[in-house]
């Protein structure tokens, strides 16, 4: 758990890389500093667009290119790409499923001190209504570029999820062989006892929590999901079917997200009890990022407490 | 131009619009009063102007064009089916619930539509992607768009209005069909978006005000923007809503609504009359 580096890095590193194989186009609205995608524009200035703040327009743009053949980046933050920008979206790029994949860097919680305005945490929901468009919120930096990668050679809309704040490289510690594979969960560790399902920035907390849980001698599952849309069902379905309890952990809103996306499988597929972890249907709020972590409960040890009271909820 | 050329195109305009009032009155909705005043437009651009091969819509060195004001798909509908994209019987299944003719354009089911649009505001910024993909690709293609005056109150015009000055997009003409009519009244009492010619200016645009339905202004016009360099050019095409059927010219209500039976036979017979006059 060494090192430590935010999703958003990984965006940037990996387009400025696969720009050198693959021939797509990096759209920014005034945040390619913050975003990263400023690594990109460095390298492959011709292929780089500013948009300005403008992200309507940027989205429809992207669009268009998207139309004549190309495969677009287009960046901002979460907030505007999915919140702003969402008609755009939905009818420019989603309706003609169109190969534009939107990298929002600054989704939830941990902006930090920029407070409310900025903390998206409503993205997910949004994106998830949107036919044919792929979610993908990678865990950890590793995990991240691993995404992109996919997204190069992955036809159709996607919306990638990074974060701001440095998170531990866990996904590969768990997995010596890892191999990302777009809407396949990733068993990080077996338990029995409960299932903790984790997306994102939670994933890492998800497995300090199980070591937690497991000093109390319960045995929990950690299932790292990077694909929130289309869901991989059958890796949650067979982890409940063994322990019977799920705890779902995101950085964002409990409603419509991934935990929503959780409780929707699992109610038609194999109902258990599942409690969510996330921002209780609130807004952010300035701070730095480990006072904000403690006061939206988005902790492990608040992961340990809910997956306690699932493990009582079986029947 | 050309005077048979003029009066074949004359004609052919008339069959569009035929083509709009068919496909409108079968669906028994639509949008006729705003399809009428750009079917000039259209016509010229598909009949005169675009580099395009109805046989092989996906060409990719083809001239594109986007319907920024995507609820006047009739009259794109019509002028592709009129320019042999697909077959004018066709149009008489707008709107139906299994015709490929969605009741806003849709860029996957239709061959020759370039762009999904509908939502407005939209297409104008997918215009300026495809003029910038021509650019960055080093393909000669132009880009063409219609954008309702209406339409231009939405902040996204602009928006794209500023990508395509900025980007020196001289490969990109959009149309602004200026009928002066929206929904609930005279554009200049709902919301003035006025005036254009200024504004466009200011914003980096080279500006061309003509008769949308003069064939002989809009060509020269068209061929003013092909010798614009490092700007995008907006042709700001001074229309008649409704034109061509005389109960729907300049009245807003006909901006959203099919005739019925009776008034679409006096639509047809108006429309019939121009043809025999055509002749």
């Amino acid at each position: 758990m060494a090192d430590k580096k935010a999703t958003r890095e990984s965006y940037g590193a990996a387009l400025a890389e696969l720009g050198e194989k693959y021939d797509f186009v990096v759209l920014d609205a005034d945040l390619a500093a913050a975003t990263k995608t400023g690594m990109f524009k460095k390298k492959f200035p011709d292929r780089f667009f500013n948009c300005g703040i403008a992200e309507g327009n940027m989205m429809s743009v992207a669009a268009g290119i998207a139309s004549t053949g190309k495969t677009v980046f287009a960046s901002s933050f979460a907030m505007f790409a999915a919140g702003r920008a969402f008609e755009q979206v939905r009818n420019s790029i989603g309706y003609p499923h169109l190969n534009v994949k939107i990298g929002a860097t600054h989704a939830g919680i941990t902006v930090g001190e920029d407070g409310a305005t900025h903390q998206c945490n409503e993205d997910i929901a949004l994106m998830r209504t949107i036919p044919g468009m792929t979610i993908i919120n990678p865990a950890d930096a590793d995990e991240a570029y691993e995404a992109v990668k996919c997204a190069v050679t992955t036809d159709g809309p996607m919306y990638m999820r990074f974060g701001r704040f440095a998170v531990p490289n866990v996904v590969r510690d768990c997995v010596p062989d890892y191999k990302f594979e777009l809407g396949k969960g990733v068993l990080l560790r077996e338990g029995s006892d409960v299932t903790i399902a984790a997306t994102g920035f939670m994933v890492h907390l998800a497995l300090e929590a199980a070591d937690t849980l497991a000093a109390e001698g319960i045995s929990a599952e950690v299932i790292n999901i990077h694909t929130i849309k289309p869901l991989d069902k059958d890796i949650l379905v067979e982890s409940a079917t063994k322990t019977g309890a799920v705890v779902t952990a995101e950085e964002h809103n409990v409603i419509g997200g991934f935990g929503a996306a959780v409780c929707e499988a699992l109610c038609e597929a194999y109902p258990v009890p599942v409690l969510r972890i996330g921002v209780e249907d609130t807004y952010g709020r300035s701070g730095k990022v480990p006072p904000l972590l403690e006061y939206y409960g988005l902790t492990a040890a608040n992961i340990v407490d809910k997956a306690k009271r699932a493990v009582a909820m079986k029947k | 131009m050309d005077k048979t050329r003029e009066l074949e195109l004359k004609r052919i305009a008339n069959d569009v619009r035929i083509g709009i009032i068919e496909g409108v009155y079968s669906a028994g909705c639509g949008h006729p009063g705003g399809s009428l005043s750009i079917a000039d437009v259209l016509t010229y651009l598909y009949f005169e102007e675009m580099n395009i091969d109805p046989k092989n819509p996906k060409w990719e060195h083809r001239d594109r064009f986007v319907l920024s004001k995507g609820h006047t798909a009739p009259a794109l509908y019509s002028t592709l089916a009129n320019r042999g994209f697909f077959d004018v019987e066709e149009l008489k299944t707008l709107r139906h619930i299994d015709s490929r003719l969605q009741g806003h354009p849709e860029m996957k089911g239709v061959p020759g539509v370039d762009m999904s649009t509908g939502s407005l505001g939209l297409g104008i910024s997918a215009a300026c992607g495809m003029a910038l993909a021509a650019k960055y690709d080093k393909k000669d293609f132009r880009v063409y768009a219609v954008v309702g005056d209406g339409e231009s109150e939405e902040g996204q015009v602009w928006e794209a209005a500023m990508f395509a000055a900025h980007y020196k997009l001289d490969n990109l003409v959009m149309v602004l069909d200026w009928n002066g009519l929206q929904i609930d009244g005279p554009i200049t009492e709902v919301m003035n978006p006025t005036p254009h010619d200024e504004k466009l200016r200011a914003f980096g645009w080279h500006v061309i005000t003509v008769d949308a339905h003069s064939f002989p202004e809009i060509e020269a016009a068209l061929k003013e923007a092909r010798e614009v360099k490092g700007k995008p050019t907006a042709i700001i095409a001074v229309s008649v809503k409704g034109k061509g059927v005389s109960y729907m010219e300049n009245k807003c209500e006909w901006h959203g609504q099919a005739p019925k039976e009776d008034l679409y036979k006096v639509a047809i017979a108006d429309l019939e009359k121009i043809a025999e006059e055509l002749k």
